[in-house]
């Protein structure tokens, strides 16, 4: 009995949109016809319906076009050179988002696990502090431009050694 | 040049985009944002803390020491906050 592994270039999508995305139907995309990916782990941030404590009504993202594409893209292909992926998909949506709606979507395909889940944990750490996108939030006393966390920065920090540095600090 | 401006640095200088042509002494970021700061109220109160301020030539982020000859477009944000 022959068993027959399909194997196909590593895919790589990255979409801007203002409209919804549907998270099985990227998967689906992502693993279609395909025999050799064995693990894949999506990530989507949601917009709540609090920031800081404090209730709002919307979130209104914006983008600087051209940039936004090129340094998600950028990201996609370190992750691509630090684990070996057989696919990602990001999705990051802008224009006016209610509590409830998918704000990114991040999805990262390969043969084992270990990869699948650091590339999209260094994703989207890098998402949230390198590529260039804004919140800004409805709330009872007006709008506000969401403030920069520190520990968003950490986060992305913790990616910056190289990958043989971060395992001898083990 | 072609200068953008992004978030609340877009609605503290009352516009999203404007060409500029800086005088020969302004070299780098840092430089053009404080030649920025002086151009009126709006200006001043956009650039007042630049430290925060991050910026992009050509759609690659770039600190305030880097040099802005033969940029085509350099861009004025705040931290990012997506995802």
């Amino acid at each position: 009995m022959s068993v027959l592994v399909k194997r196909l270039m590593m895919t790589t999508t990255i979409r801007l949109q203002r409209e919804p995305f549907d998270v099985n139907a990227e998967v689906a995309a992502l693993i279609s016809d395909r025999t050799d990916i064995g693990a894949v782990v999506t990530f989507t941030g949601q917009c709540r319906a609090d920031e800081n404590g404090e209730p709002i009504a919307a979130l209104t993202l914006e983008h600087y076009p051209g940039m936004a594409e090129t340094e998600i893209a950028r990201h996609a292909d370190e992750a691509q050179a630090r684990w070996p992926l057989l696919g990602v998909t990001v999705i990051h949506r802008y224009g006016r988002l209610v509590p409830g709606d998918g704000i990114v979507l991040v999805a990262t395909a390969s043969s084992h696990r270990q990869a699948a889940f650091a590339a999209a944990a260094f994703l989207m750490d890098y998402l949230k502090t390198r590529a260039p996108f804004w919140k800004q939030v409805e709330k009872a006393s007006g709008t506000a431009w969401v403030d920069a966390k520190a520990a968003d920065d950490a986060a992305a920090d913790r990616w910056a050694a190289p990958p043989r540095q971060r395992e001898a600090a083990k | 040049m072609k200068v953008l401006y992004f978030a609340w640095v877009r609605e503290r200088v009352g516009k999203a985009e404007e060409q500029l042509d800086p005088p020969p002494g302004i070299a780098t970021v840092g430089e053009l944002m404080a030649w920025l700061a002086q151009r009126g109220e709006q200006y001043a109160y956009a650039f007042e803390n630049p430290k925060v301020i991050r910026a992009a030539i050509d759609r690659s982020h770039v600190r305030a020491d880097a040099k802005i000859a033969g940029a085509a477009e350099i861009a004025f944000f705040p931290p990012m906050t997506g995802g």
